[in-house]
């Protein structure tokens, strides 16, 4: 179990995650995390994965605090925990075969043969969907697709019990996302796998997630159950990502907030993060910030979350 | 305007990667022109736009804007008609702008070069400017300064500035947020209501282009395999390659893990 508790990451005298806790259960189990460029959401996996260092609060693998561990203690977690990026090239060496890819993170987090080594790749091949023969390729000579399944292989090649997926399939041709959405959700039962899934689209989360986490601006405005939330958001920034997915053979969604016209975001003071853009802001959100509380099975900030979990889903076109 | 093209090849060296019979967009129409990586839908786009040949590949066939013949102009010709009758819009909306000159700066230069006089040049910019929703305090700004969203609907502006009667999009939302695709999805839908503009909407997003475009034409490996009415294409497709396409969109709703 993976428990982030008001986790804290500024760049200089930026904030771009503010205070977030958030608990990714054991697997099998996925937790999406959504919000719009700049929310944060790849902050966090970093910070996860020690990347960039947090600023603030703690991250508890198992209720060991990862953010300070050394030694033997850091080398449990990078085993139990590893990261599955957008660009598979960022991961692959260009000039390094793919078995000796996949192996060298192995060999790196113990001692294998080389025979053992050899052998696991072409299991793990197998199990992304992959030949064999695979292993001797160079990453150009597959199609991006099968580099991203190397990705994943070369992650579990260490058996991890949990995955941070950064939008791992949002470079890919529709067709090839959704053989590599089968993947992840097929290796999840198999492995029992936990995962924190970070991506822009609400179906892919649907998906693949039991809850959701919705980021803003580096807060969490909400967070719950996949289905409740998708149904009936609470708060007016999940609503409006609801809104806003386009869906095939239906009319295309209204904007549901207003535009950025003026350019910077207000800075955000002790009010709402939300409050410069929310179609139902009050002149209390501008002075109080909101905090997280419980309402109908999910955790919701925002001061109107029991007006908005009633309103329906789609807005009225203007 | 209309624009239609006829017998299009286009390919590099001995390889030809596209292969059009016909590809029409109407006056007034939106047109999808849907594919996957590598079908060679932007290829094509930049080949209407008169850019394919300075992308090092070769262009046969015809290609026509109110009749006027466009694969046969040279590059002074080429300079008059972009912007002025046809504008491309890209999917990285910021680094399609010249990030050395301010934004005001950008719509000055590309309007006098299309003849107006400095002072018509800035009023035309701010006009263009509130007319996707932007505050002329951005035309200060340099692009690197502007979000996403707000880069794109530049572009857009600057198109309208010049009054631009076709305009070619390039999977123009795909690096957006979702709130902010709707934003330009909208915008799009205006211009052509009010302004009757003419839209080549390439994209890989089947869903957007349902509720984008009035027609659709699939690419794949280069050819238009399918095309006719978005709705009736979408809903009961007939070419192999669109039924996986239409299969393979994840939508809400559809699963609970």
């Amino acid at each position: 179990m993976l428990e982030l508790r008001e986790l804290t990451v500024r760049y200089g005298a930026e904030t771009a995650v503010d205070a977030v806790s958030l608990t990714i259960p054991d697997g099998p189990f996925g937790v999406g995390l959504v919000g719009e460029s700049g929310s944060g959401k790849t902050t966090i996996a970093r910070a996860i994965m020690r990347l960039v260092a947090a600023s603030g609060g703690s991250v508890l693998h198992d209720g060991e605090d990862v953010l300070r561990a050394r030694g033997g203690a850091l080398r449990a977690y990078r085993h139990a925990v590893q990261i599955v990026f957008q660009d598979p090239d960022l991961t692959l060496d260009p000039r390094m075969r793919i078995g000796t890819a996949i192996a060298e993170g192995m060999r790196a987090h113990g001692r294998v043969s080389r025979e053992a080594a050899a052998a696991r790749v072409s299991t793990l091949l197998g199990e992304v969907g992959l030949e064999p023969e695979h292993a001797g390729r160079l990453p150009h000579q597959l199609s991006g697709g099968q580099r991203q399944r190397v990705a994943i292989a070369r992650a579990l090649a260490v058996e991890p019990r949990m995955l941070v997926l950064d939008e791992p399939t949002s470079a890919l041709d529709v067709t090839v996302q959704a053989r590599v959405l089968e993947l992840i959700a097929a290796l999840r039962q198999q492995r029992s796998l936990s995962y924190l899934l970070i991506s822009h689209n609400l179906a892919v989360v649907e998906q693949l997630c039991e809850q959701v986490a919705v980021l803003y601006r580096g807060h969490l405005v909400e967070v719950g159950p996949t289905a409740e939330l998708l149904d009936r958001p609470a708060h007016p920034y999940t609503r409006a990502l609801r809104a806003a997915v386009p869906e095939l053979d239906e009319a295309l969604p209204a904007p549901a907030i207003r535009p950025d016209a003026t350019a910077d975001a207000a800075p955000v003071t002790d009010g709402c993060p939300f409050a410069d853009r929310c179609p139902m802001v009050l002149d209390r959100c501008r002075d109080e910030r909101p905090e997280l509380r419980e309402l109908e099975g999910r955790r919701v900030a925002c001061h109107r979350a029991e007006e908005a979990i009633e309103l329906p889903l789609e807005p009225p076109r203007g | 305007m209309s624009l239609i093209v006829r017998d299009l090849r286009i390919g590099f060296g001995d390889r030809t990667v596209v292969d059009i019979d016909v590809l029409e967009v109407g006056d007034g129409a939106i047109v999808g022109l849907v594919g996957e990586s590598g079908s060679g839908k932007s290829i094509t786009s930049l080949a209407i736009i008169g850019l394919a040949r300075s992308a090092g590949a070769w262009v046969e066939g015809s290609i026509e804007l109110d009749g006027r013949e466009l694969t046969t102009l040279d590059e002074s010709q080429w300079r008059e008609l972009r912007g002025d009758r046809i504008a491309m819009i890209f999917q990285s909306p910021v680094s399609s702008l010249n990030p050395v000159f301010r934004v005001g700066d950008l719509f000055v230069r590309a309007l006098r070069l299309h003849g107006a006089t400095k002072a018509e040049a800035r009023d035309r910019a701010a006009r263009a400017m509130r007319e996707v929703v932007l505050s002329p305090d951005l035309l200060r700004r340099y692009p690197h300064q502007l979000s996403g969203g707000q880069a794109q609907r530049v572009a857009i502006a600057m198109a309208v500035a010049l009054r631009a009667r076709v305009l070619l999009a390039d999977e123009p939302t795909s690096a957006l947020d979702v709130t902010v695709q709707a934003e330009i999805l909208e915008l799009i839908q205006r211009m052509r209501r009010e302004e009757g503009i003419s839209v080549l909407f390439v994209s890989h997003d089947l869903a957007v282009v349902s509720g984008l475009c009035d027609r659709v034409a699939i690419m794949q490996d280069g050819q238009i395999v399918e095309s006719g009415a978005t709705g009736p294409t979408l809903r009961a497709p007939a070419h192999p390659y669109t039924q996986r396409l239409v299969a393979a969109i994840p939508r809400l709703g559809s699963a609970h893990a």
